[in-house]
């Protein structure tokens, strides 16, 4: 089935049979392999990327779901000079990775909950629940609540 | 595993939609959120030949107030219910309180609160609160809609009075008035698995005592279920000063109930973590909390009202 994705601002028409999945297709056919797959049954979040700036996991949608939408992976996070996210900016300060496998799906979450809500930094419940959304197995989850709030600040005092 | 080869629809009306589902000759699936089942997909448990995609279909998307009912189309992601004010009233309350259990928000952003009753697991949130509150499931096959009583929609797990097809077109749950408290209290092992255990519950209060009691229990049986038994316990019953809680007294009305729902009314499987025994003396417990919540919320909104009309 032929259809169109937008990816990180890039438009791509592609010709995908409709089992194959968002994430199977953004890594063997576009090669953004930054978006990792982890479990492959919605639990871990490894996955997550943003569909019209919604976050969901990759791994659950078919990519002919995605045909006319647009989609950001983590390689779409950094500016166009090449220059790192306040988000990617705040994980390497706070170390919130370590073997770095959860990395994309964690930025991605939150990248999609500070664009939805720009007083994340004031809602402890929302970051709390931004976090507890995927798995990470090494940092044990403190270190990345302290970056996203760290970069929600960041935000909410730059745009204030 | 992957999902195995099946052929995609992409109807624009419930007509097309229901045109497609119509060929009996092959087995097809209504693709909603998916969250459900794509994973079972991936596990090869679910194999169908049509996957009939209703996402591009406009008149499936919103939901409303129609008279004294709302109205949820089945296209209404789980995350639409997040805020309380998304809903009037008591049940927009019971609403968000429920929907913040079911995965997390990337999941929410797109399960919809009609594919779980299609999906009809009986560890689904929405389908004990459809069966608690007399929900209706709206359904558009060959022969024209019908309206299916949530009461006795659930025939076991995944299954339903749904036939194959037949397309869900909407939810309608009714609203619920001023003198109604509501609370959702939900067991589990971590925030990533499936309810052990879960209760809704609203109670209706006038001047003090119960006319209505409404509970909902969640993986309690091989369907979600309403625990009538407990329910009629209640009614005539004085609400009375509410123990500070959460351990309640063990005469209380609100543990009686508890007991009554986790012998009488609920039918529990055995499940790894939680066998039968254990679940009903979580459901004891959780059905007191619920009810002393629910009735806390019931005397919270009458503070309320009575403070703004003073």
């Amino acid at each position: 089935m032929k259809i169109t994705l937008d990816v990180n601002g890039t438009r791509h028409a592609l010709d995908v049979e409709p089992r194959r999945l968002l994430a199977d297709v953004l890594r063997d056919d576009l090669k953004l392999t930054g978006t990792h797959l982890g479990c492959q049954h919605g639990i871990c979040g490894a996955c997550t990327v943003l569909m019209d700036g919604k976050a969901i996991r990759s791994c659950l949608v078919l990519a002919v779901q995605c045909d006319g939408s647009s989609v950001r992976t983590v390689e779409g996070l950094a500016g166009p000079d090449g220059e790192p996210h306040a988000l990617q900016r705040a994980f390497s300060a706070e170390r919130a990775l370590q073997c770095g496998f959860c990395t994309p799906g964690f930025l991605m979450v939150a990248a999609g909950a500070l664009e939805a809500d720009p007083g994340l930094a004031d809602d402890p419940e929302a970051v709390e629940s931004v976090v507890g959304s995927n798995i990470c197995r090494c940092t044990g989850y403190e270190p990345i609540r302290r970056a996203i709030v760290c970069a929600a600040r960041a935000q909410r005092d730059t745009t204030a | 595993m992957k999902p195995a080869p099946f052929d995609y629809a992409v109807p624009r009306t419930i007509a097309e939609a229901v045109e497609a589902l119509g060929d009996t000759g092959r087995k097809a699936q209504v693709l909603a959120g998916g969250q459900s089942l794509i994973l079972e997909m991936h596990l090869q448990r679910v194999r169908p030949d049509l996957v009939v995609d209703i996402n591009h279909i406009p008149e499936l998307d919103g939901m409303r107030v129609e008279g004294d009912e709302l109205r949820v189309g089945a296209l209404v992601r789980h995350a639409a219910f997040e805020p309380a004010t998304a809903v009037p009233g008591p049940l927009g309350t019971l609403l968000s309180k429920t929907v913040v259990n079911i995965a997390h928000p990337p999941i929410r952003s797109r399960g919809t609160m009609a594919g779980s009753f299609g999906w009809a697991h009986p560890a689904s949130e929405w389908c004990a609160i459809g069966v608690a509150l007399d929900a209706t499931v709206e359904v558009t096959g060959p022969d024209g809609a019908r309206a299916l009583p949530a009461g006795d929609y659930f025939l076991g797990p995944h299954r339903t009075t749904r036939r194959p097809q037949e397309l869900i077109t909407a939810v309608r749950l009714p609203l619920l008035g001023e003198n109604t408290g509501v609370s959702f209290i939900e067991h589990r092992r971590t925030h990533f698995t499936f309810a052990q255990v879960a209760v809704a519950a609203a109670l209706t209060v006038h001047d003090g005592v119960i006319a209505d009691a409404r509970i909902g229990l969640v993986n309690s049986a091989d369907r979600p279920i309403r625990a009538r038994a407990a329910e009629d316990s209640l009614i005539g019953t004085e609400t009375g000063p509410l123990p500070a809680g959460p351990r309640l007294p063990g005469e209380h009305p609100f543990a009686r109930a508890g007991r009554i729902a986790a012998t009488q009314d609920a039918a529990p499987l055995d499940q790894p973590y939680a066998d039968a025994e254990y679940k009903r003396q979580a459901i004891a417990v959780l059905v007191g909390r619920t009810l002393l919540e629910a009735a806390a919320d019931q005397r919270a909104r009458l503070t309320a009202r009575e403070g703004y009309h003073r």
